[in-house]
């Protein structure tokens, strides 16, 4: 992977830059000491890292405008940055950047039951936006696996997802409006607390470009009364075919499970040695959760019971009560420490359709074994989301590489299937040089277009998103 | 002009030497361009259908009806309840989901389920220089790249012309029932459908109307699913709003589709004169933006923030509306002077000037129709 030069005009003006922008701030903070700014020098991938230049942490939408008003006069780089949790590398710094950091930013500005939205400071956090609301009974409902940590500047950047996504959708279908500050320091309300907009859903292009048009600072958030209650289903087979297709039927019976999750059998034996979740060993092993009242969960567990079983699984638990449940979900939810404890790896997020899903089982195993690198999946199966994990060992001289080599390949494999690269994670520099694969020229140039209008001099969060070849000349032209 | 291929379409707009009307079926646009009418009704079919994964793609001029009867076979809908306004404008023709798409047309489900918006999975379109362009594709979830198939709905074809899109769709439930609550005023209404849409049921639609068919206001709730479930939420919902008053449950099919279709396709005010508007707000202005326009008579959707107001011709009912947060597109009707959708603040404005600048530089895609 590589990065640009950093521009040494830039860093030679650094002391002006920096005392600029300490006046955009309160407190007038801005860190820019080498051992300093290393603590913003990689997200969540980690393979990756590049200290920025400096590090502005704003505590209101003024002072972002501020601060971007100024790194846009003086032509500097800017990386938004929420909570860093990209797997992506969605906010890698470069070297002549100023990170633009939304953690001071973290209020609650309006909550409103009656009209069902919660306006927050987007560097709140994913799972406090749900503990502000959760009193009355209501949440959030895009719940990323990070959401202890992850910023909902961040969420709205990536579009995220999560694991409850197939019943309530990712981020877009749950974010009602933002204020956005552009690069030129203009600030821009879009949506508020009523639906849909009034001309071009400037919003839905907004969700999902990865920072690159503007920074959120505020987001309006649908929020949703709970369910009365939710209990899941194990369910193991001996064959991944056979869990595809159990997982289709479940699909089309009807039944809308808020999650279908599933494990192959090196990801089953992974979390088993590691959370004694008590799984069966075998090829593949389903967990379908489905939510309601009592009678409600019984009656789609009966039904998904019912079709599981024509399909003669290994093995078939259903939770009774909480405890079951939670160890139900126990393995699953430490698949990603299971696999950390083991080796290093790498997490890709490629989705295919759901028919397609032994097809890519099987292939993703024959390539396994041809670049001589474990992979385990654990993916969410009812929407085709990807996640193979790619083992590799860090301190082996060309393991990253090769790693890296195997990853494109299974997302290849993922869009020749008719899927895409990314489903839930972001394109960042981790798939930024496979954009190509999954899009046309014409098909990167009409997106590179949006980044034109918003951001006519590529400043936002350069070099992510399109290939380096594909944007060099927008940047060397700004 | 009605080009049978996307290549044919892509020759079409490139050659053209002025202004386009672009066109799927003619029953839904609020607005006509001037221009040489360039049609998509040649562009049809249905290439794929997977159930089993939700998913449907289809050529841009490929009528509704056929979409909903391919659906029907397999126990399958749209989701997003799509209206047929053919009665509400006085329009004749088959309504495309071409059209459906670039109006963003979605009717009482959108409250839960999501917009049209939310279930397009991917578009391919060919923009104003007569390229073609896809993004999205036919998957659940991506995020590869920036989303231009959200930026397309609702793009009223200024953007581009689409050629085919992608749409997720969902099982049709196997039972609905509705909750009936009369002679409520606005205000209460309004609270009854907050009380039921923050409620654990999972209400998939909540109207009220001033006038319903028999004169009276009816307020309406439904709760879909299995039989068993829709059984126990529309008692559950009926105890919660007790305090509304007297309360029906009504649960035959027939009877309750067609009481969802008369609100999704504003029956109400089919074959009434005067101009009708949509608005858009939060639920709880609704009753507020209704008092503030003489002479209106208000269909509620979307549990109070959808408001279809007819009005006496000429009204300017954005101007009425003030300082109240929201958005008002006229959809019948009207004097010339005001336009029919809503102006944009400044600094949104130019970014959407900006993104028609790039897609369509000529300026020849239904200029004008959307400011």
């Amino acid at each position: 992977m590589q990065m640009p030069q950093p521009d040494a005009g830039i860093l030679e003006r650094k002391a002006r830059i920096v005392a600029r922008l300490a006046t955009a701030v309160s407190g007038g903070e801005v860190i820019h000491a080498p051992e300093e700014t290393r603590a913003y020098e990689c997200d969540a991938l980690t393979a990756y890292k590049c200290p920025p230049m400096a590090v502005v942490l704003p505590s209101t939408t003024e002072e972002v405008s501020a601060v971007l008003a100024i790194c846009h006069e003086e032509g500097v780089p800017v990386v938004p940055r929420g909570a860093g949790t990209s797997l992506a590398g969605g906010a890698l710094p470069t070297a002549d950047c100023v990170i633009l950091g939304t953690a001071r930013m973290n209020a609650v500005l309006e909550t409103d039951y009656a009209n069902r939205f919660i306006r927050v400071q987007s560097g709140r956090t994913n799972l406090s936006v749900t503990g502000a609301v959760e009193e009355e009974g209501f949440f959030y409902a895009p719940d990323p696996s990070s959401q202890l940590a992850c910023a909902i500047a961040g969420n709205v950047a990536m579009n995220s997802g999560g694991a409850h996504c197939l019943k309530y959708g990712v981020t877009t279908n749950n974010l009602l409006g933002v204020t956005m500050v552009l690069m030129d320091g203009t600030v821009v309300e879009i949506g508020g607390a009523h639906l849909d907009a009034p001309g071009l859903d400037l919003l839905g292009v907004i969700c999902g470009s990865e920072g690159q048009l503007g920074v959120v600072t505020e987001a309006t958030l649908r929020i949703l009364h709970k369910p009365e209650g939710a209990r899941p289903v194990l369910i193991g087979y001996d064959s991944n075919e056979v869990a595809g297709a159990c997982v289709s039927d479940i699909i089309r019976a009807g039944v809308l499970p808020v999650a279908i999750e599933f494990m192959d059998r090196p990801c089953i034996r992974a979390c088993e040695a590691f959370a004694k979740a008590g799984y069966p060993d075998c090829e593949a092993l389903l967990i379908v959760e489905v939510e309601g009242s009592e009678a409600e969960i019984q009656h789609q567990l009966d039904l998904i019971g019912e079709i599981a079983r024509r399909h003669d699984p290994v093995e078939l638990r259903e939770a009774k009560d909480a405890d079951e449940a939670r160890r139900i979900w126990l393995g699953r939810k430490s698949a990603f420490g299971a696999m950390g404890q083991i080796n290093d790896y790498m997490c890709l997020d490629g989705t295919i359709p759901v028919s397609s899903l032994p097809m890519v089982l099987r292939r993703i195993g024959e390539l396994s074994g041809e670049y001589g690198l474990d992979v385990a999946n654990v993916f969410h199966a009812g929407d085709g989301n990807m996640h193979p994990l790619i083992l590799f060992d860090a301190n082996k001289p060309g393991d990253l590489e090769k790693c890296e080599e195997l990853g494109a390949e299974i997302l290849k494999l993922c869009v020749e299937a008719g899927g895409c690269l990314t489903g839930e994670h972001g394109v960042g520099v981790e798939k930024r040089d496979l954009m190509g694969v999954q899009y046309a020229p014409e098909d990167l140039e009409a997106q590179m277009a949006v980044k034109d209008v918003f951001d006519p001099k590529w400043l936002l969060n350069p070099a992510k998103v399109f290939p380096l070849t594909v944007s060099q000349p927008r940047r060397a032209a700004a | 002009m009605t080009p049978k291929t996307e290549a044919e379409l892509s020759e079409a707009i490139a050659a053209a030497q002025g202004p386009l009307a672009i066109r799927g079926g003619g029953t839904r646009a609020f607005a006509q361009a001037e221009g040489e009418t360039l049609s998509t009704a040649g562009l049809a079919g249905i290439t794929l259908h997977e159930p089993g994964a939700l998913t449907l793609v289809a050529a841009a001029g490929t009528p509704l009806a056929d979409i909903e009867a391919a659906l029907e076979a397999e126990g399958q809908r749209l989701a997003f309840e799509p209206p047929d306004l053919r009665g509400l404008l006085g329009r004749e023709g088959v309504s495309t989901i071409g059209g459906v798409v670039a109006a963003n047309a979605s009717g009482p489900r959108r409250i839960q389920a999501g917009a049209c918006r939310d279930f397009l999975l991917g578009v391919r379109f060919v923009d104003g220089s007569g390229t073609i362009v896809k993004n999205g594709g036919r998957v659940m979830k991506n995020v590869t790249g920036y989303d231009l198939v959200k930026l397309m709905a609702g793009s009223h074809g200024t953007l581009g012309v689409l050629s085919e899109v992608s749409l997720k769709v969902l099982p049709k439930p196997e039972a609905t029932a509705v909750l009936l609550i009369e002679g409520l005023g606005d205000d209460q209404a309004v609270a009854a459908m907050s009380a039921a849409l923050g409620s654990p049921y999972d209400v998939t639609g909540a109207a009220h109307t001033q006038k319903g068919v028999d004169g009276a206001p009816v307020t309406m709730i439904r709760v879909e699913g299995f039989t068993p479930s829709v059984a126990y939420r529309a008692q559950a919902l009926k105890e919660k709003l007790a305090r509304f008053g007297d309360i029906a449950i009504e649960d035959d099919p027939e009877k309750t589709a067609a009481g969802w279709a008369w609100v999704r396709d504003v029956s109400q005010h089919v074959g009434q004169p005067g101009d009708v508007w949509r608005i858009s707000v939060k639920p709880s202005d609704g009753p507020e933006v209704a008092r503030r326009l003489p002479g209106a008579e208000v269909l509620y959707d979307w549990g109070g923030g959808l408001l279809w107001a007819r009005v006496p011709e000429g009204s300017d009912v954005r101007g009425l509306l003030g300082d109240l947060p929201g958005h008002a597109t006229r959809v019948r009707g009207g004097d010339a002077g005001i336009a029919t959708f809503h102006p944009e603040p400044a600094p949104v404005a130019a970014l959407s000037q900006g993104l028609r600048a790039r897609f369509d530089p000529r300026g020849i895609l239904n200029p004008g129709i959307m400011g």
